[in-house]
């Protein structure tokens, strides 16, 4: 029997994680279940008869809401159920935001929208992420139910704490299956008054990714560093932008007024040799990196995606040996530090193999397969396989949280 | 404080134990001579004093793993230890451990700029990673007071902050990667040159670990692209609750200022008979505000900061016209600690952290609190980040001082916790504060926590006795407690 439960707080939620505890039922844990295709599916428990016992479903999302929002403080506290948008939108009226910049995923998994819980949970941070830092670097408390039913809480409302070990770093990014989470603290930051984006097209992709390290090794704090290969870039909604015939390679330069313009200035100037340089206004800035940051470009299709995490002036590199082996097609950002792969071919393991390898052999990082079918999502790593000193360790540290192995489990590792 | 009582079975062994480290590490890299081992008996809490059983020295990983493998083995504890400047003793030696000294890992192994990042050893101190890539424009952000003897072994084992934590982050947001090595001797690697680590975020659990989890061994750190310029405002203010008005209506005007720093009357005092640098001394409170980042930025900033102190009833306001005296703004605040060493025999610095908007109430009780002990206190506070340091002044060579500042120094702490803020924000929890862990964590809080210590060091050998009141058996900690029964909400809404 599967049930979908509904906690109204946490200690409605605690007694059901005792209850799954001691019938050793699996809960799966959503927010808005809007990214159920991200991770592995949860793995069922053998029963007493031979037969597999599914498990029940905890939806988290009445545990929602801002409880608190001090502009001037720069702090948030709300439930994991609440709406990412919503927060967005609040945070916006104080003309502040999430520094990070979420993405949102859903649209990947043919849904909408996203929880705060769930987005913490899976720690997702958008181009920002080289100026700003990820998504686990802005949050400075989480509470939550562990696996013991226990009602846990870590780090508080201030930025500078050092209080003993930092577990809400290890609960965000560790998609459930250490703790239910309840309610996160998120550091907020103001949102720039002002945007420009600066392109230049048609560069191959290692001249691309030179041009990139070059505006972010500058002192003129680019806050996104893209490309987008013709194949990618011709997907992109924006019109002014997208280009059937030609790649784009994109910066982008936010703060106040003045200072935009004349970082916008310098970076032109240290680019010129890599080809002309146009600059986007704001309105069509904003489009091109919320494309650019929710995968629009591969957005509306069911092929499977990769995400890969590598050394950046390796990227080129990498998806060029990944393309010699394998048919399918990449975005850079993070200066080429992430890259979002498409293959454009079935494989059993959806190039799982390959795709890693090459990684491997190629400074290290990491690749998660972010879409696939369930059967195949099952059957191959869906995250990085961990050396065995540290597959060890890790499930050292998901036993310390959840010892029967009641959340999410199988959603990360297959152990875990 | 009382730490863990030493087992004298481990002391009686002293001389086996030796001898079978000097099969895995040269015999110069182990210290035994009392006179030597007194060298290692404190860190920057001088208040407490232990001489350690034997030091290693060692200069490879593989000896670390090693030494770690055969304490693991021999149930004998390790104190890790970086440049011995923690102010909350976290490296305070156990008289049956052995205290591991990272100093000779003190090699800068890369850096690579093209990927803005770094891979140091970790004994190699913070400040010489920011003048080793100088050169080339670059620096590394975190900045602790200590920075020019700390370790970043250290920095990472604590999390370590400084005067620009608002803007650019701890110690935390500015690491790639780590090696180390597990107390059984493993060795293992996270991250590296890629910017999110992969599973789950062990990188940032072993940031201000405390030397509990486990010996790091390599760094990689985030290096950074050094600002064009940098420009610094000096606003006096009669109290200290304008000043804490202003930092707020910086921020909420969207400015996030590279640092800010607030001083109280007593401390600008203190600091201005000792570096004279001209800080006002009629003034309540003292507000540095700096401002970094491209030219044309800098210059416009500082005209909104200086309207805003203006609005806010600034009673004296000075922008530094150079580099010079830039620097010399800073000045008097980086010479407050010693500038208070010279008004008083000793002195106490609190670390706590409380939301800004508490401040006119927290010092408004500190001053009550300092009329109660009869202790004097001034006050330097990170103002952006809500960061307080209260330094009280005592002379331990009167009877019953010593407690009488640490307790005031627990009340302080207390009362951060108390109005939203925590018990340290940058120097970490060591022996210092661990027993007042309590006050912001439930047992079931502390619980999970000291779990997570087993999971890396089933037999507690590293660093026992710190940052946890209570040492707590593995096993006895594993235990699940079920409650057997029948599905408890009848009620609650299904689908």
């Amino acid at each position: 029997m599967t049930e979908v439960l509904k906690p109204s707080d946490s200690s409605q939620l605690e007694d059901m994680v005792k209850w799954a505890i001691a019938d050793d039922i699996p809960l799966e844990i959503v927010g808005l279940a809007t990214k159920r295709g991200l991770g592995r599916p949860i793995i069922g428990k053998q029963g007493n008869i031979g037969n597999l016992v599914i498990g029940h479903t905890i939806d988290l999302s009445s545990l929602s809401g801002v409880s608190l929002y001090e502009p001037d403080e720069l702090v948030l506290t709300a439930g994991a159920g609440t709406r990412v948008s919503d927060i967005e939108d609040l945070l916006e009226s104080e003309g502040q935001q999430l520094a990070f910049e979420p993405i949102h995923m859903a649209k990947l998994y043919g849904n909408e929208g996203g929880s705060l819980g769930g987005l913490i949970a899976c720690n997702l941070t958008g181009p920002r992420r080289i100026k700003a830092g990820a998504a686990r670097d802005h949050v400075l408390g989480i509470k939550g139910v562990s696996g013991r039913g226990e009602y846990i809480k870590s780090g508080g409302r201030v930025v500078k704490n050092v209080t003993g070990y930092d577990l809400s770093k290890l609960m965000t990014g560790s998609y459930g299956t250490l703790a239910a989470l309840t309610e996160i603290t998120l550091k907020v930051l103001p949102a720039p008054e002002n945007t420009s984006t600066l392109v230049i097209f048609g560069l191959d992709e290692k001249t691309a990714q030179r041009a990139l390290s070059t505006a972010i090794n500058s002192s003129h704090e680019v806050s996104g560093a893209a490309h987008l290969p013709a194949r990618s870039s011709s997907e992109l909604s924006l019109g002014d932008i997208r280009n059937e015939n030609s790649s784009v390679t994109a910066l982008r330069v936010e703060g106040f007024r003045p200072s935009v313009v004349a970082r916008c200035e310098s970076l032109i100037k240290l680019l010129k040799n890599f080809g002309a340089v146009e600059k986007i206004n704001k309105e069509n800035s904003i489009v091109f990196w919320k494309d650019v940051c929710d995968v629009g470009p591969y957005k509306e299709r069911k092929d499977p995606l990769w995400r890969m995490s590598v050394t950046p002036t390796m990227a080129p590199t990498i998806v060029e040996k990944i393309n010699s082996l394998i048919a399918g097609c990449a975005f850079y950002d993070w200066g080429g530090g992430l890259v979002w792969y498409k293959l454009d071919e079935y494989m059993s393991d959806s190039g799982a193999t390959i795709i890693r390898d090459v990684i491997n052999a190629n400074g290290g990082g990491h690749a998660t397969l972010v879409r696939a079918e369930d059967s195949i999502r099952s059957q191959t790593d869906v995250f990085h396989p961990q050396t065995l000193a540290l597959a060890k360790l890790t499930a050292r540290i998901k036993n310390s949280f959840d010892p029967q192995r009641i959340l999410n489990p199988g959603r990360m590792y297959l152990e875990v | 404080m009382k730490m863990p009582e030493p087992d004298k079975a481990v002391i009686e062994r002293r001389e086996e134990i030796i001898s079978s480290l000097m099969k895995f590490v040269p015999s110069e890299s182990i210290i035994s001579e009392k006179k030597e081992l007194s060298v290692y008996e404190s860190d920057g809490l001088t208040a407490y004093r232990q001489v350690p059983m034997i030091v290693v020295l060692p200069e490879t990983v593989e000896q670390i793993s090693q030494v770690l493998s055969y304490c693991y083995n021999n149930n004998v504890k390790i104190v890790p230890r970086g440049a011995g400047t923690s102010l909350s003793g976290g490296a305070l030696p156990l008289a049956d451990g052995i205290t591991l000294g990272l100093g000779k890992f003190n090699k800068i192994l890369e850096i690579d700029y093209d990927n803005r990042c770094a891979r140091v050893q970790p004994g190699v101190t913070n400040l010489s990673i920011s003048e080793a890539v100088k050169g080339h424009g670059f620096y590394y952000a975190p900045d602790p007071s200590s920075q020019i003897a700390c370790t970043i072994g250290g920095n990472v084992a604590e999390n370590s902050g400084g005067v620009h934590c608002l803007k650019y982050g701890l110690t935390t947001n500015n690491i790639l990667g780590l090696q180390m090595v597990l107390p059984d001797g493993e060795i293992v690697s996270l991250g590296g040159k890629h910017m999110d680590s992969e599973g789950y975020d062990l990188l940032g659990l072993m940031t201000g670990s405390e030397g509990l989890l486990g010996i790091i061994t390599e760094v990689t750190v985030r290096i950074l692209s050094r600002p064009t310029s940098a420009n610094a405002l000096m606003i006096g203010f009669d109290s200290s609750e304008q000043a804490g008005k202003c930092v707020a209506n910086i921020i909420a005007d969207g400015i996030i200022p590279g640092g800010m720093e607030m001083m109280d009357g007593p401390a600008i005092e203190a600091a201005e008979a000792f570096v004279k640098v001209g800080y006002p001394l009629n003034v309540g409170a003292l507000l540095l505000v700096e401002l970094d980042g491209p030219f044309e930025e800098v210059n416009f900033l500082i005209d909104r900061v200086k309207e805003i102190a203006n609005s806010q009833g600034a009673v004296s306001l000075r922008v530094s016209r150079n580099e010079e005296e830039r620097e010399q703004f800073w000045a008097g605040r980086k010479a407050a600690f010693p500038a208070i060493g010279r008004l008083t025999p000793d002195y106490y610095c609190v670390d706590g952290t409380i939301p800004r908007s508490k401040l006119p109430e927290v010092l408004a009780r500190m001053s009550e609190l300092s009329k109660t002990y009869g202790l004097k206190v001034a006050n330097v506070f990170h103002a952006g980040d809500g960061n307080l340091h209260p330094l009280i002044m005592y002379d331990a060579n009167n009877p019953g001082e010593l407690e009488r500042a640490e307790n005031f120094g627990s009340d302080i702490l207390k009362l951060c916790v108390e109005v939203g803020g925590v018990l340290t924000g940058e120097h970490g929890v060591g022996v210092e504060k661990r027993d007042l862990m309590g006050v912001m964590f439930s047992e079931i809080d502390l619980n999970q926590q000291q779990r997570v210590k087993c999971a890396f060091d089933p037999h507690q050998i590293l660093n026992p006795g710190k940052v946890f009141p209570t040492l707590h058996r593995c096993a006895e900690l594993g235990r699940v407690h079920i409650h057997k029964g029948k599905m408890p909400f009848p009620d609650i809404p299904r689908f």
